[in-house]
C-alpha cells in the first residue's frame, strides 16, 4: 500500500522484525524493575484499602456509606460509570479505528484492551458491593426459579447487567484472539520448559501458517464489526440509568450519545496517563512516539468539544425549556452547593482540553500528561456532578439534604484504583504490550527507516 | 438542460400551489424545507472536504471536488431562504413571530425567539458558512495549481475552523429553522438528530454525483475501492441515524411526560405513514442492503439505496416540519411538494455543475492523490 511521503513515519528508528519482536518482549523478560515493585506495593496498599472498605460494607451493610434518604446514589454511582467510560478507549482504538484504518492504532490498542477489560471489572465491582448483600448478586439475572420472582425487564438497571456482560465478554475475545500470533512468538522465545509449556497452551498452537491467519483475520473482522456499536451501546445504556427517569437534570434526551462521546473522551485521557508513564518505563518510545501521543490528543480534543456542546446544550434547554425544575436543577449545579465540583468539571473537561489545538501542547509529553490527569479528574466530577446535584435538593425542599462520601466509600474507590494498577502491572508483566504482529503489519510502509530508504 | 427543466417544473408547482389555492402555510413550509434541504447537502458536501482534511485521511482526495462544488449552493440556498422568510414565510412556519399572541411558555422565550435576534443569528450561520466555503475552495484550488504544502496546511486550517463552527452552527441553526417550529417543544438531542440525517444524505449525494460524473465519462480515476468506503459511509451514519432516532425516542417515550410526548403523539397519530416510512426507508432498507461487503462495492445496490435514502430524509424533514406548520389537516405529498422538491434538485445540480465545470476534477498536486489511487478496502 502506497503511503505519502508527507506522513510521518509511526515506528522510529531503525527496526527490522527481529527487531521489533526483541523491543517488545524485553519488558517481559528478567526481573522487573525496582520502579515496578514500587508500583505495584502501592497498588497493593491501595487494595488492601478497599479490602478493608468492602468487608466494612458487607458485614454492617450500606449504612456505612454516606447515603441518606435523599441521596441515595453517591460515590458509589460516580465510580461505576466512571471506570465504565474509561473502558471504552480500548474498544473504541481497536474496533472503530480498525474499521477506519487508523494504523497509529497497532502500537496502543493492546495495552488499552486489556486497560478496557481491568476497568470494566473495577466498574462491575459497584453494582454489586452496592446491593449491599454480595450472595444475593445472581438476583440480577433473570432466570427461572421456584419463587417464580423475574428481573424487572423494564428497568435500564437491568439492561446495564446485558449490556456490560456483553461488552466484557466481546471485548476479552477480541482481546485474547489479537493475543494469539504474539502469544505464538512468546513461546518461541521462551527460555524455560515451563513458559514454552504455558505459553505454547495459551496461543493454541499458532504456528503462523497462511490458515492461520486467514482465521485469525476473519475473526478479528467480525469481532471489530461487533464490538463498534458495543462502544455505542455500552454507554448509552449507562445513560439511560438516569435519562429515562423523571429526575431534572437526568431526564434529558442528548444523554446517549453525550454518555458515550465522554466515554471515549475519558478512555483516551486513561491511556495517555498510563502510556506515557509506560512507553518510557518499558523502553517504547519508537513504538509509541509522539505521533501517536498527538493522534490521541485529537481525539480528545473531538471528544472533549463533543462533551463540552452538550453541557452547553443542556444548560440552555434547560432555561429554553421553560420548565421551572430544570431550570432550578442547572442553577443549583453552577451556583448552588455543589458549584465546586461544576467549576472543576467544567475547567478540566471543557477548558483544558481546548489547549491541544496548540501544536506546541499537543506534541509536548509533560503538558498531555498533565491534561490527561485533569481529565481523569473532571470526568469523575462530570459523574459526581449529575448524580448527586440532582438528587440532592429534590422538588421537595424539607427533603434537601447533602452527600459526602464517608471512609469505606473513598476505600472501596482507592481500592478500584489498585486493582486496576496491580492487573496493569501484572499485565505488562506476562503478556506483549504491543501487538507484535500488528506493528510488523505496518513496518514495511510506516518505519521511519523503511520509509526513508523507499525514498532515497 | 436537465437542471433548467427541472428548475421550470418547480417554478410551475409553486404557481400551481398559488392557482389552486393551497394554504400559504403549505407553500411556505414547503419552500423553507427544500431550502434547509439543499443547504445542508451544500454544507455536508464541505463538510466531507474539511472533515477528512483535518483527519490526514488520503483516499477521499479523489473525489473531494464534488464535495467543493455542492458548497457552491449554501449562498444560493440562503437567498432563497431569506426571501421566504422576508416575504412573510416568518409568520406562517414560527408561532412565536405572532408577538401579541403568546402564552405564558412563549413569552419566557421571547429573549431567545424574537425575529432581530433569529436573523442576527441567521446572518451569522451564512456569513460564517459562505466566507469558510471560499476559503477552502480557494485554497484547494491553489494546492493543485502550484502543489506547495503551505497550502495543504491551510486548507487544514481553514477546515478545522469550519468543522468547529458547522458543530455549533448546525446545532443552533436547527433548533432556530425547524425545532422553533413546534415552540413549546424542546430536546437537547435535536440538532445532533438533524445533523446525522444531513450527515448520510450529504454523502449519498456525493455519491449520486460521482455515479453521474462517470457514467458521463469523467473521474475515471474513481473505482470500487471509493464506492465501497462511501458504501460503508451510508451503512455507518444510517445506524448512527436510528441511534439517534431511537435515543430520543425512547427517552422521551419512557419518562412519559405530556409536554414532550405531545410531539410524537402528533406524528404517531396524524402522520403515522410518514412516521414508519422514515424509519424502514432510513434505516431498515439501508441496513439490510448494505450489509454485505459486495453491495457496497457496486454501484448498482450502492446507487438505489443512495436514492432513497436522499428521498428518505427528505421525508425524515417533512415528519420535522409540517405537523407544526402546516398541521395535518392541509399537509399532504401532492404535485406541490415533488414538483417543488425537482425544481430545488434542479437548481442544485445547476449551480454544483457550474462549481464542478470552474476546477479540474483531479486534484492532481493534493499531497495524498497518490494514495488515493493505490489503496484496497480489505473489509
Amino acid at each position: 500500500m502506497y503511503v505519502s511521503p508527507i506522513r510521518e513515519p509511526l515506528i522510529r528508528g531503525e527496526k527490522n522484525y527481529s527487531q521489533v519482536t526483541k523491543d517488545i518482549l524485553a519488558p517481559m523478560a528478567g526481573k522487573p524493575s525496582i520502579y515496578w515493585y514500587l508500583g505495584i506495593s502501592l497498588a497493593l496498599i491501595a487494595l488492601v484499602f478497599g479490602a478493608w472498605a468492602t468487608y466494612q460494607t458487607v458485614y454492617y451493610g450500606i449504612g456505612t456509606w454516606g447515603l441518606n434518604k435523599t441521596v441515595g446514589w453517591g460515590w458509589g454511582i460516580t465510580n461505576f460509570v466512571w471506570w465504565v467510560g474509561i473502558g471504552h478507549a480500548g474498544t473504541f482504538i481497536s474496533a472503530i479505528l480498525l474499521l477506519f484504518r487508523q494504523k497509529w492504532r497497532t502500537s496502543i490498542n493492546r495495552s488499552a484492551e486489556a486497560m478496557t477489560l481491568i476497568a470494566i471489572a473495577c466498574a462491575g465491582f459497584f453494582p454489586l458491593i452496592h446491593m449491599g448483600r454480595l450472595l444475593l448478586g445472581f438476583f440480577i439475572f433473570p432466570y427461572p426459579n421456584t419463587r417464580a420472582l423475574w428481573v424487572n425487564f423494564n428497568s435500564p438497571l437491568l439492561w446495564d447487567v446485558f449490556a456490560i456482560s456483553t461488552y466484557f465478554a466481546v471485548s476479552l475475545i477480541f482481546w485474547y484472539v489479537g493475543l494469539i500470533p504474539d502469544l505464538g512468538t512468546v513461546r518461541d522465545k521462551a527460555k524455560t520448559k515451563i513458559r514454552k509449556a504455558i505459553y505454547g497452551f495459551l496461543s493454541f498452537g499458532w504456528t503462523g501458517s497462511a490458515k492461520h491467519w486467514s482465521r485469525h483475520e476473519t475473526v478479528s473482522l467480525v469481532l471489530a464489526g461487533l464490538a463498534a456499536p458495543l462502544v455505542l451501546s455500552v454507554h448509552t445504556i449507562v445513560s439511560f440509568d438516569f435519562a429515562t427517569s423523571v429526575i431534572p437534570g437526568w431526564h434529558t434526551t442528548i444523554f446517549p450519545p453525550y454518555f458515550v462521546s465522554g466515554a471515549v473522551f475519558s478512555g483516551f485521557a486513561m491511556v495517555l496517563t498510563l502510556l506515557i508513564v509506560a512507553r518510557k518505563a518499558l523502553n517504547l518510545e519508537e513504538y509509541i512516539t509522539v505521533n501517536h501521543i498527538e493522534s490521541m490528543n485529537k481525539i480528545i480534543i473531538l471528544t472533549g468539544s463533543i462533551v463540552g456542546i452538550a453541557y452547553i446544550t443542556e444548560f440552555f434547554m434547560a432555561w429554553y425549556s421553560g420548565v421551572e425544575y430544570e431550570q432550578f436543577t442547572f442553577m443549583n449545579r453552577a451556583f448552588g452547593p455543589y458549584a465546586w465540583a461544576y467549576w472543576i468539571m467544567m475547567t478540566c473537561n471543557v477548558v483544558t482540553p481546548q489547549l491541544f489545538w496548540f501544536k506546541k501542547i499537543r506534541t509536548s509529553l509533560t503538558a498531555t500528561f498533565i491534561i490527561s490527569i485533569f481529565v481523569n479528574i473532571g470526568m469523575w466530577f462530570e459523574r459526581f456532578v449529575i448524580v448527586v446535584t440532582s438528587l440532592h435538593r429534590d422538588f421537595l425542599p424539607s427533603s434537601w439534604s447533602m452527600y459526602s462520601p464517608s471512609l469505606v466509600e473513598v476505600g472501596l474507590y482507592v481500592g478500584t484504583i489498585g486493582l486496576f494498577f496491580t492487573l496493569f502491572l501484572l499485565f505488562i508483566r506476562v503478556f506483549p504490550v504491543i501487538a507484535i504482529a500488528e506493528v510488523k503489519s505496518v513496518l514495511k510502509s510506516s518505519g521511519d527507516h523503511q520509509k526513508t530508504a523507499h525514498h532515497e | 438542460m436537465a437542471g433548467f427543466a427541472m428548475v421550470a417544473i418547480g417554478l410551475l408547482a409553486l404557481v400551481y400551489g398559488w392557482i389552486a389555492g393551497l394554504e400559504a402555510n403549505r407553500i411556505y413550509a414547503n419552500l423553507h424545507l427544500n431550502s434547509f434541504y439543499f443547504v445542508s447537502l451544500g454544507l455536508i458536501g464541505l463538510f466531507f472536504v474539511a472533515v477528512h482534511a483535518i483527519a490526514e485521511s488520503g483516499w477521499q482526495v479523489s473525489m473531494q471536488r464534488v464535495g467543493e462544488a455542492m458548497s457552491m449552493f449554501i449562498p444560493v440556498g440562503g437567498i432563497i431562504m431569506l426571501i421566504v422568510f422576508l416575504s412573510g414565510g416568518m409568520h406562517h412556519l414560527f408561532e412565536w413571530t405572532h408577538k401579541d399572541h403568546l402564552d405564558h411558555i412563549l413569552i419566557k422565550k421571547v429573549p431567545y425567539l424574537n425575529q432581530p435576534f433569529f436573523y442576527i443569528r441567521f446572518f451569522v450561520f451564512f456569513a460564517g458558512w459562505g466566507l469558510l466555503a471560499w476559503l477552502i475552495r480557494k485554497t484547494s484550488r491553489q494546492l493543485d495549481m502550484n502543489g506547495d504544502i503551505q497550502y495543504f496546511h491551510r486548507l487544514r486550517k481553514y477546515s478545522a475552523f469550519y468543522v468547529v463552527f458547522l458543530a455549533i452552527t448546525s446545532v443552533v441553526s436547527s433548533w432556530d429553522w425547524l425545532m422553533s417550529i413546534d415552540a413549546h417543544w424542546f430536546s437537547t438531542l435535536y440538532g445532533w438528530y438533524v445533523f446525522s440525517s444531513m450527515l448520510v444524505t450529504g454523502f449519498s449525494v456525493i455519491v449520486i454525483f460521482v455515479f453521474v460524473l462517470q457514467r458521463m465519462g469523467y473521474m475515471k480515476h474513481v473505482n470500487e475501492e471509493h464506492i465501497h468506503d462511501m458504501g460503508k459511509y451510508m451503512f455507518g451514519l444510517s445506524i448512527f441515524w436510528a441511534y439517534l432516532w431511537f435515543s430520543q425516542y425512547l427517552l422521551i417515550w419512557y419518562a412519559n411526560i405530556p409536554e414532550e410526548t405531545i410531539y410524537f403523539y402528533e406524528r404517531l397519530n396524524h402522520f403515522d405513514t410518514v412516521f414508519f416510512f422514515n424509519l424502514v426507508v432510513n434505516f431498515v432498507i439501508p441496513f439490510l442492503l448494505l450489509m454485505p461487503r459486495n453491495a457496497k462495492r457496486v454501484y448498482s445496490v450502492v446507487i438505489p439505496v443512495a436514492v432513497l435514502i436522499f428521498i428518505g430524509h427528505w421525508v425524515d424533514l417533512y415528519q420535522l416540519i409540517m405537523p407544526g406548520a402546516v398541521g395535518h389537516e392541509a399537509a399532504g405529498i401532492g404535485f406541490l411538494e415533488i414538483g417543488l422538491t425537482i425544481g430545488f434538485l434542479g437548481l442544485f445540480m445547476l449551480v454544483t455543475f457550474w462549481g464542478l465545470s470552474k476546477a479540474p476534477l483531479v486534484p492532481k498536486n493534493h499531497p495524498f492523490y497518490e494514495e488515493s489511487l493505490h489503496y484496497h478496502t480489505n473489509y
